[in-house]
């Protein structure tokens, strides 16, 4: 034992001095490598020991127990899957646009404190919760997370949890929509291919269907090479004085276009549109995923953002609010993000083998997208400032014109000149790179600098629409499914008033449920797209402290289950992100809400608004939508609030009950069966 | 099971095993495995035909709750 020890030592030490090379270097240009180092390092020790210690003494994982795969096999959901496939699948289902945009958007704090919440938040919480949920679940037959907190906690906890899933359904869909819209505006080479993967999709979707039935593979390679045809046509559209003004829209115009996309999607059947929609985002993630890791690793890129920038005073461009609490809200998905509390108690825990290969999947899963997190904050800082701000501050910012633009960031201690930015613009073909907020493009720009450096250079603009491409593509994918999953949650609720709205394949009703649903999110799509403070700034820190308030929950079930084990004595694993995570949400809704700085505070912001169209200096109609806009966030906010103080203190409740002996927890685990496999 | 047996065989099986666990990657079902599944478990039950498979499969998937994070 005290041998084997030794090259973990060895390890924690390596990590050590990487942290102390970043820490240390201060004002001077580190090598990503450093970044690198320091988060593998800690990556590796605390898999090593922390998530064996949850494995072994907290959870008691047993492989002669055998799983809900084994048990109910049946050759469609429930399979025990060899480990390292369910890997990639689990891997491929948590993983998305979340992890790539927040760190960049947080890149404006400078490139440390985001990596250190990104690394050290993701090994003591993010995948502490995705681990305790996927054991909870398989160990109760592969049960959801709302079925969970119903079981757990009670029916009022397991309403309030669906409810708040809708939430954070809309706000989530209508802040990506946000982010494709900034990528997509006047860029016709985007807009072409990613208008291309629709009929690419449905040809997938037929060949699958009707020319050669089940054969998903062949069919997704077809579908493969189709995109990347699309993706060298675009720069000829592009190029083309007929085709490029058709497919040169206005932020307005490609909301409408997402909208009517996200409706028809939806109401179309699965196997024609998001299944091999699905499929191929699945592979574009994970192939873009390795390529930017062998990228980084080849390149080994200086970071020239600043380690912490004067932004972590809260005036920062990109979005307002501190450090605290807002860059653990903009970087969710990456550190901990509650949504993976549902594709941890959706269709992984029913395909485990072993009890053990819990650990790898659930922990190891979530460590290796904070890895993509990292990475992605890489592509941020090897940005030079200047550029990174103009990418990503909002236009009413910076003005209308690269020579502004210019001026506004020199103002704020960042060289950058508007040849630089005119040749940016040039180099990854398009007209204008100025006030593209949302993450994606200033990581497509990072990314395409990347590749370009390790695999040649002259394709720049390609890697450059090759990433929108595949930002896009699953963002879309999570419109689609997304407007799916909560037509379906609203035609339940429906049906509880007039039975016939429950049945999902009922035209009228999934019209009625899908429009009512697209309009929602839609809704806040257009508020994003008006906002003159870029509304990135509102909806962002809306979806982090929705998606928080979800992880809230999560850990609340995981605390449960803890203390119904008779294991309190460990409740420390989830009450520790717990507390965490409320301090941060409730600091950050109330800033939100009720903060004197009108970048920040919804309400001081209509107060400003408000007193602009009294002076007279503001058009009267569109000055009421923005107060009703603002006044309709600081609701929002409240509402995650209270729904999080509520459900917190129902569990509190629940756990003092059963630690005083004054309820006797009703354990809901399968019964323990041995598993017939031989080891 | 499937998947982590394949080395060691004919490389046309081992391609089967990358197909298969590729598949399963997407979380798309094994049909042979379901068939054989039912043969030998619930003789009595009908073996849907593979289209009726996957339709079944794509409901349940893409109907029951968020599958994919952001």
């Amino acid at each position: 034992m005290p041998l084997s020890i030794l090259p973990w030592l060895a390890l924690a030490l390596a990590g050590a001095v990487a942290w102390g090379t970043i820490a240390l270097h201060r004002g001077e240009t580190v090598s990503a490598a450093w970044l690198i180092l320091a988060a593998v390092g800690t990556y590796l020790v605390a898999y090593r020991f922390y998530s064996r210690f949850l494995a072994t003494r907290v959870f008691g994982l047993d492989d002669r127990r055998a799983t809900p795969a084994e048990r109910l096999e049946n050759g469609r959901d429930f399979v025990p899957t060899a480990k390292w496939v369910l890997f990639g699948h689990h891997f491929a289902a948590i993983a998305g646009a979340g992890p790539l945009v927040g760190p960049v958007l947080a890149a404006q704090f400078g490139y440390l404190p985001g990596t250190i919440w990104i690394v050290f938040g993701v090994v003591l919480a993010g995948a502490v919760q995705d681990f305790i949920i996927l054991f909870g679940s398989m160990r109760r037959d592969g049960r959801s997370l709302g079925q969970m907190a119903r079981d757990e906690i009670g029916p009022f906890t397991g309403t309030l949890t669906m409810a708040a899933i809708l939430a954070i359904m809309v706000i989530l869909l209508a802040v990506l929509a946000l982010v494709v819209v900034n990528a997509l505006r006047d860029s016709p080479w985007g807009v072409f291919t990613i208008a291309c993967t629709i009929p690419i999709a449905i040809l997938m979707g037929f060949w699958m269907r009707v020319i050669r039935p089940g054969r998903t593979i062949e069919a997704s390679l077809i579908g493969l090479t189709l995109l990347l045809l699309a993706l060298v046509a675009g720069r000829w559209v592009a190029t083309s004085p007929v085709l490029a003004p058709a497919f040169t829209l206005s932020a307005t115009a490609l909301a409408g276009w997402l909208m009517a996309y996200g409706f028809v999607a939806s109401v179309l059947p699965v196997w024609m549109l998001l299944a091999p929609r699905d499929y191929l985002s699945t592979f574009m993630k994970i192939g873009t995923i390795l390529l930017l890791a062998i990228g980084i690793m080849l390149v080994l890129p200086p970071l020239k953002l600043p380690a912490v920038t004067r932004f972590v005073d809260g005036t920062g461009p990109v979005f307002a609010g501190k450090l605290f609490p807002f860059c653990f809200i903009t970087i969710a998905c990456g550190a901990i993000s509650g949504f993976h509390a549902l594709v941890s108690s959706g269709t992984t825990p029913k395909m485990l083998r072993r009890e053990s290969d819990a650990r790898l999947i659930g922990y190891g899963g979530m460590v290796m997208e904070s890895f993509v997190a990292v990475m992605a904050m890489c592509a941020a800082a090897v940005l030079d400032p200047g550029v990174y701000f103009a990418v990503n501050a909002p236009l009413a910012t910076l003005g209308g014109s690269v020579e502004s633009a210019a001026q506004v960031i020199r103002g704020w201690g960042f060289a950058v000149t508007p040849e630089q930015m005119r040749a940016l613009a040039h180099s990854v073909g398009e007209t204008t790179v100025l006030a593209r907020t949302g993450g994606a493009p200033s990581l497509a720009i990072g990314m395409a600098h990347i590749f370009s450096r390790a695999f040649g250079d002259g394709l720049t603009p390609l890697w450059y629409h090759f990433a929108i491409l595949f930002e896009a593509l699953f963002i879309l994918t999570t419109l689609d499914a997304g407007t799916r999953v909560g037509r379906f949650m609203l035609q339940d609720l429906a049906g509880h008033a007039w039975k016939p709205m429950a049945r999902t394949s009922w035209y009228p009703s999934a019209i009625l449920s899908s429009a009512l649903v697209v309009g929602a999110w839609g809704y806040f799509l257009r508020q994003g797209v008006l906002d003159p403070l870029g509304g990135i700034n509102s909806l962002w820190p809306l979806f982090g402290i929705s998606n928080q308030l979800l992880a809230a929950v999560a850990l609340c079930v995981g605390t449960t289950i803890l203390i119904k084990a008779g294991k309190a004595r460990y409740a420390w694993v989830t009450l520790g992100p717990l507390a965490w995570l409320l301090a941060v949400t409730l600091t950050a809704g109330w800033q939100k809400i009720f903060a004197d700085d009108p970048r920040l505070g919804f309400l001081s912001h209509a107060r400003t608004v408000a007193a602009q169209m009294a002076a007279g200096t503001l058009d009267p109609a569109k000055g009421a939508r923005l107060v009703f806009n603002d006044r309709l966030d600081a609701v929002v906010a409240a509402i995650f609030m209270t729904v999080t103080v509520v459900l917190v203190a129902a569990c509190v409740r629940e756990w003092a009950l059963i630690l005083t002996r004054r309820k006797v927890p009703v354990a809901r685990e399968a019964p323990f069966v041995e598993t017939a496999y031989a080891s | 099971m499937r998947a982590d047996a394949a080395g060691g065989r004919a490389p046309a099986e081992w391609l089967r095993g990358a197909h298969a666990a590729l598949r399963r990657m997407l979380g798309m079902p094994d049909y042979t495995a379901h068939v054989a599944h039912l043969r030998a478990r619930h003789p009595d039950r009908p073996v849907p035909t593979e289209r009726e498979f996957c339709e079944e499969y794509l409901r349940t998937r893409y109907g029951n709750g968020p599958t994919r994070c952001c």
